[in-house]
């Protein structure tokens, strides 16, 4: 390419390449825009719609937008900061988040973006829905009760480790995780902490035993600086604490 | 597993007869089921192993689908048809009549596994309802004598093949016929038209009569036809979509009853046009019905040198079509969730771009077209793109055919040049007596009384045909509470706006339907629809939250009347959850209840 291709999102100039969104040239200039089922690491998913962003006057993800030359890209709105704030939202009834209660407090993805949104307080009707915890497996437990079904770890489970753990089955509301052994017990399958499902989770639903409350509250990930400037806590190195073994 | 295994034998069986292929492995679900009323995770495991596939892609389609079961299920599969246009005509009474006789609760099987009866999205039989299914086949015009003889087939435990032929006919009632349904198509005219003057003279055809989808999403038939016709690769396909899910409209099935030939011919012609060789009809589950007849259209095409190799005897054209049913699923309407589902996996629609033109079926250049769009495709390859583009409006040439339901004299079918007005259609149908009309089913809009001079075509009204009326003694609350439950029903769950967001809506509906709204839950159903419509991934989400919107406005007084006089009211109900505590200590006077008001709010209807 002899001329660098852009695009502009609020005004900034965003070069990009081809092959690349809105999103992954978004993030190569250092520009957040807030998301919960893309991660760098996998091809786009489109589904949490967070990240949704206004092209040439028209709303669509930027995770799953292919950039274009000439576009012009809104993304810090009021409009849509009001969108976003929504699915966040329905995203905090549709499970059981207990944010005091949770050992992800503080270093969670879905926390730190409903923070970023302006999301300080529950907001719909919460469905309370029924959903077990497994503690089956030695090293690891799911807490379905906070799953958004970003199926991370569907993909990571299947497209890196190889060993397709993880599924989403049911439709609409009902759609729900599931782990893929007869028992439905993560305890049962050949699930392991160093695999790459075990770091994608951008809540707390997939959590590492033994090791609780390591970093007290106050100095976690999102404790003191919020998302746009630290990033996602997934792509971050255990050192700077993320979840990215290293 | 052992050879001598009876359940492996007929799964394997099945799955030969389909081939072995993966693609086909919600149509092998559906015959296992056939077999066995459910679908154990035994059986799930084996269809896996016997189609070499993951069990848990199996287990996923076998809990997408509505009319897959994953629990045990009645021999007797009976399903209401529940749209807001049976329940004018007295479904909810006739359910309850029929669970009682059989003694079996709504959404149950009964104790000694003969028989389960529930409810199902609209099945398509609105012009003739009350409607039902039972194993899959259509049910029509049901009435308290015909719920009778059905306990005492039941209880006899008679076959199917045995039941009275004519609680099984489904009539075309066309009311109204212009240049689609009224003038006679000789078969085989339209490929005749492509051999003679070629792909590039009938595609310059189709550009002049500009043919628009008739799903109702309007995208323009002659560019998907070009932008596939040239788009690489070798392999493309057709695919006609039967899918026809939005309730209240049935067009599509009395085109599949009574012209299938006018549809396989526009498929074939668009083979040959885009350079495919092999089509398919994604056929809905509820027209489980006509599958033998289309199949029989289909071999005596094939007899008739119309379909197969070498197509009337030249041999550079071979076409051939194959039928897919679907099992209860509105989502696969939307095309790319109809081609996941074509492909053996459940619908959820795909990330677009790219589109099916060039990245389809099996990621082939596909052609995705509706029913009445192939139809008239043929008759524009015959009769001429002028000829077509004389009828209609400036952007929507050509007729249109309505399916008309609800409060009218004359429910049916009603074909019309585009630019009809509504008021027309009413007049013509009977319906003298309307105070508002669903377009388009639940998912197109609803107008009122003073909108009836507007036009139907996609500069005004646009719709795939769906054209219920409600009259003045009808509740619209009714109807958009019918409408919010069937978007919870349908959603397939992948977005998180649609799948919240359409119980969330529901939820409110019901609030202020119940009596128990406020000011505040309208601006909350306000916002929520308005985020819906912008964020969902699909048409489904976008289109979800129109009734209530559209009723919003144009049935304002509808919402207010029903508005309690604060200005909010929690979601949570106190009094009611109280109901437990009284139940276990036995109380029911007057102290036992929070306020006098609450109880008499609880005693409404």
């Amino acid at each position: 390419m002899s001329e660098e291709q852009s695009f502009t999102l609020d005004g900034r100039r965003i070069p990009f390449e081809d092959g690349q969104t809105i999103m992954t040239a978004a993030l190569a200039a250092g520009v957040y825009i807030p998301h919960l089922c893309f991660n760098r690491d996998f091809a786009p998913h489109g589904s949490c719609r967070v990240c949704l962003v206004k092209v040439n006057g028209r709303i669509q993800a930027a995770c799953t937008t292919p950039a274009a030359a000439g576009q012009t890209v809104q993304n810090e709105t009021g409009e849509l900061r009001e969108i976003r704030r929504g699915i966040l939202q329905m995203l905090f009834v549709e499970g059981n988040h207990v944010c005091p209660a949770c050992e992800k407090s503080g270093a969670c993805q879905l926390q730190a973006v409903a923070y970023y949104v302006g999301m300080l307080a529950p907001h719909y009707t919460h469905f309370y829905p029924r959903r077990p915890v497994d503690a089956s497996h030695p090293e690891a437990m799911i807490d379905f009760n906070r799953c958004i079904l970003c199926e991370l770890c569907v993909r990571a489970s299947r497209d890196v480790d190889g060993k397709n753990v993880f599924a989403v089955q049911g439709r609409g509301i009902r759609a729900h995780l599931v782990v893929n052994t007869p028992s439905g017990k993560l305890g049962a399958t050949d699930f392991s902490i160093h695999d790459k499902a075990a770091q994608v989770c951008p809540t707390g639903a997939i959590l590492i035993k033994h090791r609780g409350y390591e970093i007290p509250i106050g100095q976690r990930l999102y404790d003191r600086k919020p998302i746009s400037v630290v990033g996602d806590v997934a792509t971050l190195a255990e050192s700077k604490g993320g979840r990215r073994h290293d | 597993m052992a050879e001598s295994d009876p359940l492996t034998q007929m799964i394997d069986e099945i799955v030969q007869h389909h081939g072995g292929m993966p693609t086909r492995l919600l149509q092998v679900l559906r015959d296992v089921q056939d077999h066995l009323t459910w679908l154990s995770p035994e059986t799930l495991d084996r269809v896996a192993e016997a189609l070499d596939i993951s069990p848990v892609k199996v287990r996923s389609v076998a809990e997408f689908y509505s009319f897959l079961y994953t629990a045990p299920r009645g021999s007797y599969d009976i399903l209401f048809s529940d749209n807001i246009t049976d329940r004018m005509l007295g479904n909810r009474e006739l359910l309850h009549y029929l669970c009682d006789r059989l003694g079996v609760g709504i959404g149950e099987t009964r104790a000694d596994g003969v028989v389960t009866v529930g409810t199902t999205s609209c099945t398509g039989m609105c012009d003739q309802g009350p409607a039902a299914l039972v194993n899959g086949y259509a049910l029509t015009r049901l009435d308290p004598s015909r719920l009778d003889r059905i306990v005492e087939l039941v209880s006899h435990q008679t076959p199917l093949a045995e039941w009275p032929r004519e609680f099984f006919e489904v009539v075309s009632n066309i009311r109204h016929a212009d240049i689609l349904l009224g003038r006679h198509f000789a078969d085989g005219s339209a490929l005749r038209a492509v051999l003679k003057r070629g792909p590039e003279a009938i595609l310059d055809e189709m550009v002049q009569s500009g043919l628009r989808g008739q799903g109702g999403a309007g995208f323009r038939s002659a560019a998907k036809w070009i932008s596939c016709r040239s788009a690489p690769g070798e392999v493309k396909y057709v695919v006609c979509n039967a899918d026809e899910g939005e309730p209240g409209t049935f067009k599509d099935r009395v085109l599949m009853q009574d012209f299938a030939d006018l549809v396989f011919e526009g498929m074939t012609l668009c083979g040959r046009v885009i350079g495919a060789r092999q089509g398919f009809v994604y056929l809905r589950g509820e027209y489980r019905y006509l599958l033998d007849s289309l199949r029989a259209t289909l071999q005596r095409r094939h007899e008739a040198g119309l379909l197969g190799e070498a197509i009337l005897g030249d041999p550079t054209f071979s076409f051939d079509i194959d039928i897919h049913l679907g099992a209860g699923a509105y989502v696969c309407g939307e095309e790319s969730a109809l081609i996941e589902s074509l492909e053996g996996k459940h619908g959820v629609p795909r990330i677009r771009p790219p589109f099916p033109t060039t990245h389809g079926y099996l990621n082939k250049p596909t052609v995705v077209n509706n029913v009445e769009t192939f139809a008239s495709a043929a008759k524009i390859a015959v009769e001429g793109g002028a000829w077509f583009a004389s009828r209609g409006t400036a952007e929507s040439k050509g007729t249109k055919l309505l399916s008309l339901s609800g409060d009218c004299d004359r429910p049916g079918i009603y074909e019309y040049p585009f630019g009809v007005t509504v008021r027309r259609v009413l007049e013509d149908c009977g319906a003298s007596d309307a105070q508002g009309i669903q377009m388009a089913g639940p998912a197109g809009h609803m107008i009122s009384a003073r909108l009836f001079d507007r036009r139907i075509c996609f500069e005004d009204l646009a719709t795939g045909g769906s054209f219920m009326v409600f009259n003045h003694r009808r509740d619209i609350l009714d109807g958009v509470r019918n409408f919010a439950h069937f978007f919870v029903h349908e959603s397939c769950g992948f977005c998180t706006p649609c799948r919240v967001g359409t119980s969330l809506l529901r939820d409110l509906v019901t609030k202020v339907h119940a009596g128990h709204g406020t000011r505040y839950d309208l601006e909350e159903m306000r916002k929520l629809g308005r985020i819906m419509q912008v964020a969902c991934h699909c048409g489904l989400g976008q289109t979800a939250p129109n009734p209530v919107l559209d009723s919003l406005d144009q049935f304002p007084e509808d919402w207010e009347r029903r508005l309690r006089a604060t200005t909010f009211e929690p979601a949570f109900d106190l009094d009611a959850a109280l109901e437990q505590a009284r139940q276990l200590t036995g109380r029911s006077d007057p102290g036992a209840y929070l306020r006098e008001e609450e109880l008499m709010l609880g005693a409404m209807p």
